[in-house]
């Protein structure tokens, strides 16, 4: 599971002070979390200033703000208390992008499935016509699950797939329709392009812009996470992400430089092969994991 | 790839050169910034903070200030550092006496190991002439096997897959069986995705390894990967023993931390790298190429060992000296333009060299290396003594060696004229050169 520091109960009682030692050793683990350098830095300053200010030298209250700075940059600008999708129009559209490997077909389907335990009715949307199995993997999962799905041949134009798929959304009053795209390289412009046009599709089909469109983040990524939202935001306006893969070894620290950086709020969270491994993501829970 | 690491690299070294001298604390400071971009391009922390060290005792160790100039031998010293971080000269493939060679890839979900499995195919079969099959034994992410098989089928490969079969040990011992019948040269082994921390299914291909014994085993690894990149190799190799890794996804204009860490932790090398989506993006490792590429300063080097091979400095020095008195003469002239040319075109030279934004630099410069060979020529057609004194050179002369040189007595006029100019200025300057390094005089060409 994921943790920002791997032992912090140790770390103090190896120095028992919070002396330079002491906060070197967690700035240290941080980036060894993936948390960038500079959130780093600006997490430990800040709690630094409130110790020495208000003369705190417990560790159980350093512990305590630690975790509060880590909160306060997670819940910055967004509202957890609801649940984080506003599903207030018909159909729903939420788009699905990311690149190579992350998980994003599996996350859909995970996705999907705890929408529709919800009592809401939903259609996928196999857009990703590139990687080969690409559409017979999203298949198995819509049969498994009973979800209607909307497939094209492989090789055949995603843009036509996500019209089809709106086409059918409302004939069929479908609540929600998950977008499911081919991986890209956010270094490939023409792939890059692409998504704009299926953007550019649901806006003519329906007038408006899609509800969501979430990047989905693998918690083993390093720095180079901050590089693929900065540009996936660039080109589409993200509304949130699905940070997959939270039961590796890994410590998923670069969400948080995501949303310290951008500003994008983590809005999924999925840690095992089960199709039940997901759940929305919660800022307490997920501090708490952080940072036990 | 590694353009991040590569234009960092370019704004710190550019930086330290233009202090010219190196202090102690430009040296730390230098040190500091290697430590961010290194960290920032996802390096394991450990391993950045022994880079260092070594880094800081070389560059102690080492008069730095004795050879050539400061600022290059920093270069030198962390692109040492970073060949020996990604893991010495490159290996190729050993194939077995006894077909098949089998070659087993492992490693985490979505890390690339079925395009990689397609791809490595294609190069085997394709550079080394063998006939390659695959056998799928990934039945846990749905249409896997599907994928393997419509990829392989571009390629012209046969994929070995039971469609019934849920056991994987069982299928890749069946495959072997199969595929040796079939005189298959190599086979490759496409596992599934796991992570090194879930036992049960690191116990399946133990087991795999166990019955079959792959003649190869590689991790396959996404080169994206953070920090933790250096635990599941470590985990990975304490439980399977690999024997080399295949970095996928380097297109992805990483910062391929991972790249220079594992290998500095596992100590296994890098044998291929997954650059692009198409099947023959995929290439032999060089980690000395690479180095030298993430530096972004690689021809520099080349630069500097090439001029340290042929740069004679005690001749380099005697020339300062010369200058210094103004008694350079023709016969230095043409001794450092032959230097000049043994190390290449100038403009090959001046590609090698670290200057921001030199495309638009060369554009104004015309660095035509005719203009070397024809004053070459020139001198070449001057006397012994008109070389050593050129002040001794008159109409009749000129006349003389323009003819012999197949030039006109206007360019010998010219040369005659920058060459008096060069020396003029170059007596000028010499009071606040330092002496030591060399330096091209004549840079008026």
């Amino acid at each position: 599971m994921l943790k920002l520091f791997k032992n912090l109960n140790y770390i103090w009682n190896k120095f028992k002070i919070a002396g330079n030692e002491f906060w070197d050793t967690l700035e240290e683990e941080l980036i060894l979390s993936n948390v960038s350098v500079e959130t780093a830095s600006e997490i430990l300053k800040d709690v630094k200033e409130y110790c020495y200010e208000n003369n705190i030298s417990n560790f159980e209250e350093i512990k305590k703000f630690l975790k509060e700075k880590i909160k306060s940059i997670l819940i910055k600008d967004i509202n957890y208390d609801n649940k984080v999708l506003k599903i207030n129009q018909k159909p729903f559209i939420i788009l699905v992008a990311g690149v190579n490997g992350v998980g994003k077909t599996s996350s859909i389907a995970k996705l999907a499935n705890l929408l529709k335990n919800e009592g809401k009715t939903v259609l996928i949307s196999a857009a990703d016509t590139f990687r080969a199995a690409a559409i017979e993997q999203i298949q198995y999962f819509a049969d498994k699950l009973n979800i209607d799905i909307v497939k094209h041949q492989r090789d055949s134009d995603p843009g036509a797939v996500v019209y089809d798929s709106l086409d059918r959304a409302i004939a069929k009053n479908i609540d929600i329709v998950i977008i499911d795209t081919a991986g890209r390289m956010q270094t490939s412009a023409n792939l890059i392009d692409e998504l704009k046009k299926i953007k550019r599709i649901i806006n003519k089909k329906l007038n408006r812009d899609p509800d969501e469109v979430l990047l989905v983040i693998d918690s083993n990524t390093g720095q180079n996470a901050k590089f693929q939202a900065d540009v996936f935001n660039k080109a589409l306006n993200l509304t949130g992400i699905i940070l997959t893969k939270a039961d590796s070894s890994s410590k998923g620290g670069v969400v948080l430089s995501i949303k310290n950086d951008l500003n994008i709020p983590i809005k999924f969270i999925t840690f095992g092969e089960k199709i039940n491994d997901i759940d929305y993501f919660d800022p307490e829970k997920f501090v708490e994991m952080l940072i036990a | 790839m590694f353009e991040f690491l590569t234009s960092k690299f370019e704004d710190l070294f550019f930086k330290i050169k233009n202090k010219g001298k190196l202090s102690p604390k430009d040296l730390e400071d230098s040190l500091r910034e290697i430590k961010l971009i290194l960290l920032e391009a996802d390096v394991n922390y450990l391993v950045v903070k022994q880079f260092l060290e070594k880094i800081k005792e070389k560059a102690l160790g080492e008069n730095i200030l004795e050879s050539l100039t400061p600022f290059q031998q920093v270069i030198k010293i962390v692109n040492d550092e970073m060949i020996n971080m990604l893991g010495g000269s490159s290996s190729l493939i050993n194939f077995s006496q006894r077909i098949p060679t089998i070659i087993m890839l492992v490693g985490l979900q979505g890390s690339g190991k079925t395009t990689t499995a397609v791809k490595l195919a294609n190069l085997i079969k394709s550079k080394y002439a063998k006939k390659v099959s695959l056998i799928a034994a990934d039945i846990y992410r749905p249409a896997a096997i599907l994928q393997l098989i419509d990829y392989s089928k571009k390629i012209g490969c046969e994929v070995y897959h039971e469609d019934n079969n849920n056991n994987p040990v069982q299928i890749c011992i069946n495959g072997i069986n199969a595929l040796r019948k079939e005189a298959s040269d190599v086979v490759i082994i496409d596992t599934a995705g796991r992570l090194q921390i879930d036992v049960e299914m690191m116990n399946e291909v133990i087991e795999i390894k166990k019955q079959v014994k792959p003649h190869q085993i590689y991790l396959v690894v996404d080169c994206m990967t953070g920090q933790e990149a250096v635990n599941i190799a470590k985990e990975f190799n304490e439980k399977l023993e690999y024997d080399g890794i295949i970095l996928t996804k380097l297109d992805s204009d990483s910062r391929g931390g991972a790249a220079l860490s594992i290998n500095h932790v596992v100590k296994k090398p890098i044998k291929f790298v997954s650059v692009g989506e198409k099947i023959e993006d995929f290439d032999i490792f060089h980690p000395d190429r690479m180095a030298s590429r993430i530096i972004g300063m690689g021809d520099i080097l080349t630069l500097i060992e090439k001029t340290e091979k042929l740069i004679d400095e005690k001749k380099s020095k005697e020339i300062e000296e010369k200058i210094y008195k103004n008694e350079l003469n023709f016969e230095d002239f043409v001794e450092q333009l032959r230097s000049i040319k043994k190390i290449g075109s100038l403009e090959k030279i001046f590609s090698m060299l670290p200057i921001m934004g030199k495309n638009k630099v060369l554009k104004d410069i015309n660095l035509d290396d005719k203009q070397i060979d024809k004053i070459e020529a020139i001198i070449n057609s001057m006397t012994k003594q008109e070389r050593r004194y050129p002040e001794i050179i008159n109409g009749s002369r000129k006349k003389r060696i323009a003819d012999g040189s197949g030039t006109d007595v206007s360019d010998v006029n010219k040369l005659l004229k920058q060459f008096e100019n060069t020396r003029h200025l170059l007596k000028q300057f010499t009071g606040g050169f330092n002496k030591k390094g060399f330096k091209l005089p004549f840079t008026g060409f």
